[in-house]
């Protein structure tokens, strides 16, 4: 096993010190601003607080191949374990963005983004066995743990993803990992975003190996992954022009370095059911995940573009830009705001955790 | 068998009076009021544990499920959901000073959506009768409990269920889109959506698993699965279990996720195949089972290479299914193990711990040394790619004190895949069977945060209560009885 823990990183344990800086904030009641590196400060709410970093608690903890699970602290920078289970054939399914070089583990499972793989094999939450975090009275507890399957205790590991900090300090974080594909291609149709979405769907009902989807331009991208057999003969099937550094395209896609993110104003991320039709907003758009996700550069009022979302069975994110301090997230029906604040006030009491930043009052 | 004292200290309302309350909600015919068509319901797939509610309650749509729950909310009277009653840990174990709500009457598939691959379901839809369902799409729902002619997908939410597949295509929490969920408050919430992702916490996850004890599921959007062009399985023997656990790890070393890996030990290869008569090799110690599936290239270019590794892992014989048939019979016998084991004993008990998988020899001779212990046999099943252990326990229940040991020797079990860096439940819950053991997995801080996220949801613990969660009272006798590797996990609370 040691072999495989070279992660390139320090080892540092600070879970002791993180939960006593917790602990010591609770009886003052300070608002914390929890931070990895900070690379996705633009993400969610502004937020006033002490900062609380938490990029000092370094390392991976437990990594075996064979058991397809890899164990890290939460501030081990996600370029490292990417290297790691490179070196060993294997990588995080969801492909992660990092959007920037020093980005954390943690800050990424907080945020809970995962990239153009998702559709077909999972999100960020679906990959998480487990975690051991700081709650809001300064006490460290696990969850979940690190084998594949788990249904002792509510899955308060699975919440933390995406919670963007707000129900505690991510200490440790359980993966499952999964083997690289052998074997990769992508090509490129020219088609209208309509004609597009219809086709990936169309697509997505067949067991064919695609591992990711692409519309801009009026171009439809397709990834290919698997055994060399199974993609050379899904190529066959579908056609179109084989794209040359095809890795790169999806690279700059992820993090968001593609021509199409070069935009100053307002970006939204619009998560849709993937057969809706392109939608009936100004802006341009890129389609992603088969359809399910669509990018937005529009100045259209935030009321018009989450009305459309929500008719297509989702929800409208303003993702950068625009105003921090307004309703960034897509605000929830009463019911369930009334069960978050709950939630919220179940794992911190006393607000202190990134109070704010998914939404006011939570 | 002694149940565990239900600690609700409210005088209980009276079974007319609630009988009264309900029938202004429902048909007299939807409200059982006398022990003798309650009886049905007294237990659950853990027969070993019966109990009679109060009442049962036979709601036919969503409207019903909110004013029974706002009732039972004014009258304080505990809610317990009930889908199929085949859940194996007591989950559905009614309470004799409640409300047993049955979903039964909700078997509508609502929509079928080809395009976006997707359906909406109501909670009692059979987990098999949706992928009947969508069948002509050439789509289906993967996650496959082996109860699934039976099970409901309210069920399967609830559990958070697996099946033979979900090393490769996941678990009930990675397959669906959307719940409906009716509160205690009698408010019908909508969580997560139809796109991939939703707003705000993944409420989605919390709900999934949580045992009825958040809120009563009305609705469940499912996403459907193509259905693989082709799938090919191969069974190989092995004269000892280790060598058979170690092939399992080095298939998924070689960059391969099957579609389903299991592995059994000869007891359960032999009871099985004189129940079904599947072509087992009933001299192997272990028999592994590896289905490869997709297009018929990746298949191909699979099949070779697990071969490789398990001849390679000094397998002593080595079949892959000939035709449909063949694949269809060599799977006959893994899905028809628990009955094959009841066969060949009067009464099993089912385990369902999950370890990390390279601990598998130390577990199953540990597993061994206590079967010679207590004198009783113990058949293994294993889901082997995700690490999934179903000991089946034989015993007698007719002969004294038998059950006990069982329990007792279960227990055990449990609580060395704890020790190994495992779970004491993959797929089948807590429930009541294994809330002592939740005191030994989760400290008293981490079990006080769990009682918290319950009162976001319920303050006032009526649905599904004293399941899944032990109070902190509970784990202290427990504790006292069974002092865990010489020293309690919790010192700081006073016995009673
Ligand atoms: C022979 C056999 C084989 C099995 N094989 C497997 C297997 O391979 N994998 C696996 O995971 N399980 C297996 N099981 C266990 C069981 O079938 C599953 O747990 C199943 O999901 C239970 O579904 P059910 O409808 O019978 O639920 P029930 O047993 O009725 O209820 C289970 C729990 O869910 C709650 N519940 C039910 N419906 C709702 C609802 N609508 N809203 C809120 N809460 C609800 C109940 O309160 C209870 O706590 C097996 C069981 C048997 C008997």
């Amino acid at each position: 096993m040691a072999e495989h823990l070279q992660a390139g990183s320090t080892d540092h344990d600070a879970a002791a010190e993180l939960a006593a800086a917790v602990s010591e904030t609770v009886a003052a009641r300070r608002p914390l601003r929890l931070i990895g590196r900070d690379t996705k400060a633009f993400y969610g709410r502004h937020v006033e607080g002490q900062v609380l970093d938490c990029a000092c608690h370094t390392g991976v903890v437990n990594y075996e191949p064979t058991e397809l699970v890899l164990t890290a602290r939460a501030g081990t920078p996600l370029r490292d374990i990417e290297r790691l289970l490179a070196d060993n054939g294997q990588a995080l399914a969801f492909e992660p963005p990092a959007f920037g070089d020093t980005a954390t583990l943690g800050g990424t499972i907080a945020c809970g983004f995962s990239g153009p793989r998702r559709p077909y094999a999972g999100a960020a939450r679906d990959f998480v066995l487990g975690a051991r975090i700081v709650n809001g009275r300064g006490e460290v507890l696990s969850f979940g743990g690190q084998v594949m399957k788990n249904v002792a205790g509510y899955d308060l590991s699975r919440l933390m993803v995406g919670a963007l900090g707000g129900l505690g300090v991510l200490l440790d974080i359980s993966l499952k990992v999964l083997p690289r594909p052998l074997c990769e291609h992508t090509v490129m149709f020219p088609l209208t975003q309509h004609e597009a979405i219809a086709r990936m769907n169309e697509w997505a009902g067949r067991p064919l190996p695609v591992s990711a989807t692409c519309c801009t331009d009026d171009r439809l991208y397709v990834r290919l992954s698997g055994s060399e057999n199974g993609v050379r003969a899904a190529l066959r099937d579908l056609g179109g022009e084989v794209v040359s550094d095809a890795s790169e395209f999806w690279r700059t896609l992820r993090e968001h370095q593609h021509p199409f993110f070069q935009h100053a104003g307002p970006l939204w991320r619009v998560s849709v059911a993937q057969a809706t039709p392109p939608l009936a907003l100004p802006g341009d758009c890129l389609i992603e995940w088969g359809g399910g996700l669509r990018w937005l550069k529009s100045d259209a009022a935030a009321a018009v573009i989450r009305a459309a979302a929500a008719a297509a069975g989702g929800h409208a994110t303003l993702f950068r830009g625009g105003d921090r301090g307004g309703e960034v997230f897509h605000p929830l029906s009463p019911a369930l705001f009334a069960l978050h604040r709950n939630l919220k006030r179940a794992l911190d009491p006393e607000g202190i955790f990134n109070p704010g930043r998914m939404y006011d009052g939570v | 068998m002694a149940t565990p004292a239900d600690d609700l200290s409210t005088p209980a309302p009276s079974r007319d009076m609630v009988a009264v309350a309900l029938r202004r909600i429902l048909p007299d015919e939807s409200v059982l009021a006398d022990d003798e068509s309650v009886r049905p319901y007294e237990c659950d797939g853990l027969s070993a544990y019966r109990r009679l509610p109060l009442i049962v309650a036979l709601p036919n749509t969503v409207e019903q499920v909110c004013e029974i729950a706002r009732c039972c909310r004014d009258l304080k009277v505990p809610l317990v959901a009930r889908g199929a009653g085949t859940g194996l840990s007591g989950g559905a174990l009614p309470l004799e000073n409640g409300v047993l709500l049955s979903l039964t009457k909700f078997t509508r598939i609502l929509d079928i959506d080809p395009a976006n691959r997707t359906a909406r379901l109501q909670p009692g839809v059979r987990n098999l009768a949706i992928s009947e369902a969508v069948s002509h799409l050439d789509l289906y729902y993967a996650p496959d409990p082996s109860s699934q002619i039976a099970c409901t997908i309210g069920g399967n939410v609830a559990e958070n269920s697996g099946g033979l597949h979900c090393l490769k295509y996941g678990l009930t929490v990675h397959n669906i889109l959307e719940l409906k969920v009716v509160t205690i408050d009698g408010e019908l919430v909508t969580i997560g959506g139809q796109a991939l992702d939703a707003a705000g916490y993944d409420l989605l996850a919390l709900m999934t698993g949580s045992e009825g004890l958040l809120g009563i599921i009305v609705e469940v959007t499912v996403k459907l699965l193509p259905k693989p062009e082709c799938a090919k399985v191969i069974m190989a023997s092995f004269d000892d279990v280790e060598k058979a656990a170690d092939a399992v790890g080095n298939i998924i070393a070689r960059g391969i996720i099957p579609g389903g890996l299991e592995m059994m030990d000869n007891k359960a290869i032999r009871a099985a195949e004189d129940y079904v008569h599947a072509g087992y090799d009933t001299e192997a110690a272990a028999i592994v089972l590896c289905e490869l599936d997709g297009t018929p290239e990746e298949v191909d270019d699979d099949i070779r290479r697990v071969e490789e590794v398990l001849q390679r892992g000094g397998c002593t014989d080595l079949q892959l299914a000939r035709d449909e048939a063949q694949r269809m019979a060599f799977w006959s016998g893994r899905k028809a193990a628990f009955p094959a084991v009841g066969r060949i004993s009067p009464d099993y008990y089912c385990m369902d711990g999950t370890i990390p998988r390279k601990r598998l020899g130390t577990v199953l001779n540990r597993i061994d040394a206590l079967s010679e212990e207590s004198g009783l046999r113990i058949a293994n099943v294993f889901h082997a790619g995700d690490g999934n252990l179903h000991p089946l326990i034989l015993y007698d229940g007719n002969k004294p004190g038998e059950l006990e040991l069982a329990e007792e020797v279960g227990g055990k079990i449990l609580e060395l895949c704890v020790e190994v860096g495992g779970t004491i439940t993959g797929e089948h819950g807590v429930g009541i069977e294994k809330i002592n053991q939740m005191c030994v997995q989760f400290n008293a801080q981490e079990l006080t945060q769990f009682h918290a996220v319950k009162e976001a949801f319920d303050p006032g613990r009526l649905l599904n209560p004293d399941k899944a969660v032990p109070t902190l009272h509970r784990c202290a006798e427990f504790g006292a009885m069974h002092v865990h590797k010489g020293n309690s996990k919790f010192p700081n609370i006073e016995r009673f």
